[in-house]
């Protein structure tokens, strides 16, 4: 990573214009040209340093549902478990982590009453009790991490 | 069962196909492209302007988040991904919500339901650090914000990543 490479992951984090030649606009910002954005964006995304480019969605405003979920798992029956976690559609991330609550995935749906049906299957399949958590408020963050 | 978020979009126009086709070409990324927004056009078979016009209603209404990059933590060398959450107040919990979100380290923060007695925090903040040492120097100055506020929290690492592929709405 160069100094271009980093300007371009500390200011393309929000932003990114709506117009005909929205490369050549980053590029006059970063004192570049609009091939060579284009071509330091690719290379990020292909050594995985970015893990996507372009329009984050935010799934509630589309009519859909976003949850965070939580299992109590032990040792013993967690890859079962994960193996039956991982399988739903509607599971986008699912994460160990070190707790007594030891799964913790998103479920995104397209409606609010398949994620009561994917919950309900899951608590079925594995025997173990989901911890619906689906957010209540989020507060706004800043995106700021600097490289 | 918490009730379920308010999904009318805020100027009362639902998104229709033509959003939804947008949205389906893009949600994997913009096109590497001089002129990302006629790829698009093409693809959804509308014009460049349409598009471009339509982006910018669901960037006004939240639809859309943000345009830009996801940098991937881990591979900058933020290895540490620590999930610190909270037993805030309730009373409290929104103004200070807002003031560990605006905190520069914290990436998401959000306020979810409590499952007593087993989970008792109503606040989660994600906070990144190349090591863990430097996420619980970023959760002592979260919990010096809260003070006495809060009742007890916690800090959860990922260990394995199981699962991860991108949101995605119907094709």
């Amino acid at each position: 990573m160069d100094e271009l490479d980093r300007t371009l992951i500390n200011t393309l984090q929000g932003g990114f214009p709506v117009c005909e030649r929205p490369y050549a606009e980053v590029a006059g910002r970063v004192g570049s040209d609009e091939a060579t954005v284009i071509e330091r964006i690719d290379g990020l995304l292909s050594r995985g340093l970015l893990s996507r480019f372009g329009p984050m969605y935010h799934a509630g405003q589309m009519g859909g549902a976003l949850s965070l979920a939580a299992m109590e798992i032990p040792a013993e029956d967690f890859d079962r478990v994960a193996e039956i976690v991982n399988r739903q559609p509607e599971v986008a991330h699912n994460y160990a982590r070190e707790h007594r609550l030891s799964m913790w995935f998103v479920l995104a749906t397209e409606a609010h009453e398949t994620q009561a049906d994917v919950i309900a299957r899951i608590e079925r399949e594995s025997g173990y009790r989901v911890y619906d958590m689906p957010k209540i408020r989020e507060y706004f963050v800043e995106l700021k991490l600097q490289v | 069962m918490n009730a379920p978020e308010d999904f009318s979009l805020q100027d009362g126009n639902p998104l229709d196909e033509i959003d939804r086709g947008i949205i389906r070409a893009t949600q994997a990324g913009l096109p590497l492209a001089p002129r990302p927004y006629h790829v698009v056009a093409e693809q959804v078979g509308v014009s460049a302007d349409e598009v471009m016009q339509r982006m910018r209603r669901m960037l006004a209404l939240g639809v859309i988040r943000r345009i830009g990059a996801v940098p991937n933590h881990y591979a900058l060398g933020y290895r540490a991904n620590g999930m610190t959450v909270w037993d805030v107040a309730d009373d409290r919990i929104d103004e200070l919500g807002e003031r560990v979100g605006k905190l520069d380290f914290v990436t998401h923060c959000y306020q979810r339901p409590r499952h007593l007695p087993s989970w008792p925090y109503n606040l989660f903040a994600m906070v990144h650090g190349k090591a863990r040492e430097e996420v619980e120097a970023k959760a002592r100055i979260i919990a010096t914000l809260l003070g006495e506020a809060s009742r007890g929290n916690d800090i959860l690492y990922s260990s394995r990543i199981l699962k991860k592929t991108g949101l995605r709405i119907g094709a």
